[in-house]
């Protein structure tokens, strides 16, 4: 089971270099999900099944997602002028899909070798987190909703465009203030 | 548990490196996630040592500290970008005040 390990945190810090130092910020993105795959099998390993899932779904899910739209939003330098057929080059997902196909690879490992492989340490079920969470952290947890609707408002509130006024009273107003 | 936190220590040493170097603001704020995914590592692990769910917990609550953390800096960017017409840190530079 150590080799696993060392296998995938290995990948983790090639692809996590990888992110940091790539110019394009697209292919940063995939080597970014990648090294998050990779945790997520450490995770996975370590004995803690929920927050390997929770890793997958919330930040290379939804997070990563939110990257690819604002990236894609401000339609940086040349990329609005490249050639489509440049898009699909294999230079962009051949790194990418050889550590994420090597993941898998240990994926298929752990699964089908279960009995025989234990884990490295001791697992924590979801449901001990679970209860943990609404019974001790129950307060952090509001604090948590707190965050994030404050986050909401924020993102709205920041990201909204300078309003453009058609009146000609509250232009007047507007200038003399 | 050593490997792991070494993992964590690398992983984070690697974003902060990310964070100090590059100058485009969409690699700082991808930096900053890979240091916070390497303290969610390290709690993890640190969980797994004693086999206790606070680990996980406190996962999910970084987790939770990120998606929100997200959200803002990059309506932040959308804001630099409409106003610089640039999203590289050395032209906003300046301070109005």
């Amino acid at each position: 089971m150590n080799t696993l390990f060392y296998i995938a945190s290995a990948l983790a810090i090639i692809a996590t270099a990888k992110t940091v130092s790539s110019k394009n910020a697209i292919h940063a993105l995939l080597y970014l999900i990648v090294s998050l795959l990779a945790i997520s099998v450490i995770f996975f390993i370590m004995g803690a099944p929920f927050a390997a899932a929770l890793e997958i779904i919330i930040y290379a899910g939804s997070i990563m997602v939110l990257f690819v739209f604002v990236i894609m939003m401000l339609n940086l330098g040349s990329a609005g002028v490249r050639k489509e057929d440049g898009l699909f080059g294999r230079h962009i997902w051949v790194g990418p899909s050889i550590i994420s196909i090597a993941l898998f690879l240990e994926m298929l490992y752990i699964l089908i070798h279960q009995s025989g492989a234990p884990v490295l340490m001791k697992e924590v079920d979801p449901a001990t987190v679970g209860k943990l969470l609404f019974s001790k952290y129950i307060l952090v947890v509001e604090l948590g909703a707190f965050l994030l609707i404050s986050g909401i408002i924020g993102a709205y509130h920041i990201g909204q465009k300078d309003k453009v006024i058609h009146h000609r009273f509250l232009q007047n107003e507007n200038n003399n203030s | 548990m050593e490997q792991g936190l070494l993992l964590a220590a690398v992983l984070f040493c690697i974003g902060l490196g990310g964070v100090l170097l590059r100058r485009d603001i969409i690699f700082m704020l991808l930096s900053i996630e890979v240091m916070l995914n390497a303290a969610g590592l390290a709690f993890i692990v640190a969980g797994a040592k004693w086999g206790q769910a606070d680990g996980q917990v406190m996962f999910i609550f970084i987790l939770t500290m990120a998606a929100a953390e997200v959200s803002v800096g990059l309506a932040l960017i959308i804001q630099m970008f409409m106003k610089f017409k640039s999203i590289d840190t050395d032209v906003a530079s300046t301070m109005n005040g």
